[in-house]
């Protein structure tokens, strides 16, 4: 793999012959010292031209080489994932399997128990998302529409929320969900210490419609952000036709932030779905990928390292394929939209 | 319906209004925990089948913590480092990678698309970098199909030769070697650093071409004081971030759920949570004085 190696190799050497080169066009023109030379340079202007066209192509390389980077341990999975163990002991076989198979997908869908745990997910990952947007959608234009006193300090205190490390709510969650109780209320009535929401979906639904769910501070920020940025008279006009606030904010601020809402979705949807500690703190007897993919292949290992690597990896391939396949849909309106996003001032 | 109440009242309590679920949850489920992991770090806590109780323990845990546990204080050290080595080499290598996405050229979506995959695979739990045994025992048995990796001893050698120092050379080197670490850790920072270049008035850079600037004198003029309020809001989400990957969560949840020591755990907890509040304070107060505000 000395890819990289060539590639700054090649950049230093272009950027050196650049100077090399316009040295000598310099040169020329003095020495020539002659008006046509330099009249030359001045209209079709070598050196500028040079320079823009090492850049091109120094870019060219860069952008190409880091992408590479990028879906190199994609495109060796997706191999892997295809070939039958023989092919992974033959030296011939490099990327493209000779024995094609669908064995290794059929069994590690078979030991993630796939259909289960990928719904799970599924249900999971899209209830948050959906209560986290809502959620964090009101929350923001509060902030950025509708002051009222201390509502500048409650922003900076939603920001403040993912400057916390979950782990120093571990245990106090936990427990809270252990024993679930709303100021001894329940308590009351069932004559218990709460009641138990450990291995119910209930702690993710809490979370997320209270604005507490992953990173939910960022999506705060970036609503906000994206508020602000909507002009004042789109949402006076409203008030003037006779909207009420909350006509307002579902008829004219949120048509106008799908960039925001999109951006919000793809990162909650994601993070949820990667999520392997709020799962595994919350969730033992409710399976689902995350918490299935890091022991799927223990299993395998004793007897044979080497299939287990590979079934390793077409496990990790059947756990980010949904992911890849939303971002494929969303990826369009989510890279051109970044512009309009106002995740900056 | 809401008579002697001016407009602005009633904004201002629906803004109230719309703010309470959120407000709710920072209480019930951020404050109160937040008070309470403190406390229990406090006090040795004993879960037991009907409840759990308390008795107090005073700075027992945190004492456990610096004089015997044996490998909490490396791997906060350990941390530690590998946050302030990280950092500058996310936040250079995110703001270049925007830049470079920032320019027209043909397949410019393509490459963003690309760009941003790793905001997507950047967890624990996909093991890409190839370090487990696993993929050693693999590398073995099929001859290293994905090779040694990505090497730098060329531009070791070439940096030292043109007179480097040996401390900036092993940094860049360090960080080529680890370039696919950083790109998968830096998908939001770009991110950020995109929308922030394309916030970019285009009026200043036709003013600067005008006056004769180069682009090289632009970028150092114009681009790099205009996001460099989003440097700092990169390295504030570059420490968030690192929580996620960071060893130390690992030995935090494993204290807690294998060795079934909640109060130590949660006393480690804000040891960490101190030393990292302490590093981003440093970072804030250092960086904030050399950032440019537009407005």
């Amino acid at each position: 793999m000395s890819f990289l190696r060539k590639l700054l190799a090649y950049a230093y050497e272009v950027s050196f012959l650049r100077k090399l080169l316009g040295g000598i066009v310099l040169k020329h023109a003095v020495v020539r010292a002659g008006a046509t030379v330099t009249r030359f340079a001045q209209e079709k202007q070598p050196l500028i031209k040079m320079q823009h066209w090492a850049w091109i192509l120094v870019r060219a390389t860069l952008v190409t080489g880091l992408c590479f980077v990028i879906l190199y341990p994609l495109f060796f999975k997706i191999s892997i994932s295809f070939k039958a163990r023989a092919d992974m002991l033959d030296p011939t076989v490099l990327w493209i399997p000779k024995h094609f198979t669908l064995e290794n997908f059929r069994f590690a869908a078979e030991t993630l128990n796939y259909a289960d745990t990928f719904v799970n997910s599924l249900f999971i990952s899209l209830l948050t998302t959906v209560l986290q947007v809502i959620s964090c959608a009101l929350a923001a234009f509060g902030f950025a529409r509708l002051k009222f006193r201390g509502s500048g300090i409650l922003f900076a205190l939603a920001v403040f929320t993912i400057v916390v490390p979950s782990q120093t709510l571990m245990i106090p969650t936990y427990l809270n969900y252990r024993f679930f109780d709303i100021a001894g209320i329940i308590g009351l009535f069932t004559g218990t210490n709460g009641i138990n929401l450990l291995d119910s979906y209930w702690p993710f639904i809490l979370q997320a419609a209270t604005g507490m769910g992953i990173k939910s501070g960022l999506f705060i920020f970036i609503f906000r952000q994206f508020f602000r940025g909507i002009p004042k008279e789109l949402e006076e006009a409203a008030y003037i036709d006779g909207c009420s606030v909350f006509q307002t904010f579902y008829r004219i601020m949120l048509p106008n932030a799908v960039p925001a809402i999109i951006t919000v979705f793809l990162f909650s949807f994601v993070w949820m779905w990667n999520d392997n500690y709020f799962v595994s703190l919350l969730l033992t007897r409710i399976k689902v990928l995350s918490t299935m993919l890091p022991t799927m292949w223990t299993a395998t290992q004793f007897e044979d390292g080497l299939y287990a690597y590979m079934i390793k990896n077409t496990g990790e391939l059947l756990f980010i394929a949904p992911i890849i396949i939303l971002y494929m849909f969303v990826q369009r309106y989510f890279v051109e939209s970044i512009e309009r996003t106002g995740l900056v001032g | 319906m809401m008579k002697g109440v001016t407009l602005l009242q009633k904004k201002s309590l629906l803004g109230v209004l719309f703010v309470s679920p959120w407000f709710l949850g920072f209480i019930f489920l951020f404050a109160i925990p937040l008070y309470q992991s403190l406390v229990y770090s406090f006090n040795n806590l004993v879960v037991a089948i009907g409840g759990f109780d308390t008795e107090f323990a005073g700075l027992k845990f945190y004492e456990e913590i610096f004089y015997k546990h044996p490998t909490f204080n490396r791997l906060l050290m350990e941390s530690i480092v590998d946050l302030v080595i990280n950092i500058p080499s996310i936040v250079i290598f995110s703001l270049f990678a925007a830049t470079l996405l920032n320019q027209k050229f043909r397949g410019r979506v393509l490459a963003r698309a690309i760009f941003f995959l790793p905001v997507l695979l950047a967890t624990n739990l996909l093991t890409i970098e190839q370090s487990s045994d696993l993929a050693t025992v693999a590398q073995t048995v099929t001859g290293g199909v994905d090779g040694e990796g990505l090497k730098s001893s060329e531009l070791e050698a070439l940096m030292l030769q043109s007179g480097f120092g040996s401390g900036i050379t092993s940094y860049i080197t360090g960080s080529v070697n680890r370039i696919y670490e950083i790109i998968s850790h830096s998908g939001v920072q770009i991110l950020i650093f995109l929308a922030g270049l394309q916030s970019v008035s285009p009026s200043l850079y036709e003013a600067a071409k005008i006056e004769g600037a180069t682009s090289y004198e632009s970028f150092w003029k114009i681009t790099f004081p205009m996001v460099s309020p989003l440097i700092l809001t990169n390295i504030i989400y570059t420490v968030i971030d690192s929580y996620n990957y960071n060893k130390l969560s690992v030995l935090i949840n494993d204290t807690a759920f294998k060795a079934l020591d909640f109060s130590l755990s949660a006393a480690m907890s804000w040891v960490y949570f101190g030393v990292t509040s302490i590093i981003l304070l440093i970072l804030v107060r250092a960086v904030s004085s050399k950032v440019f505000y537009y407005d």
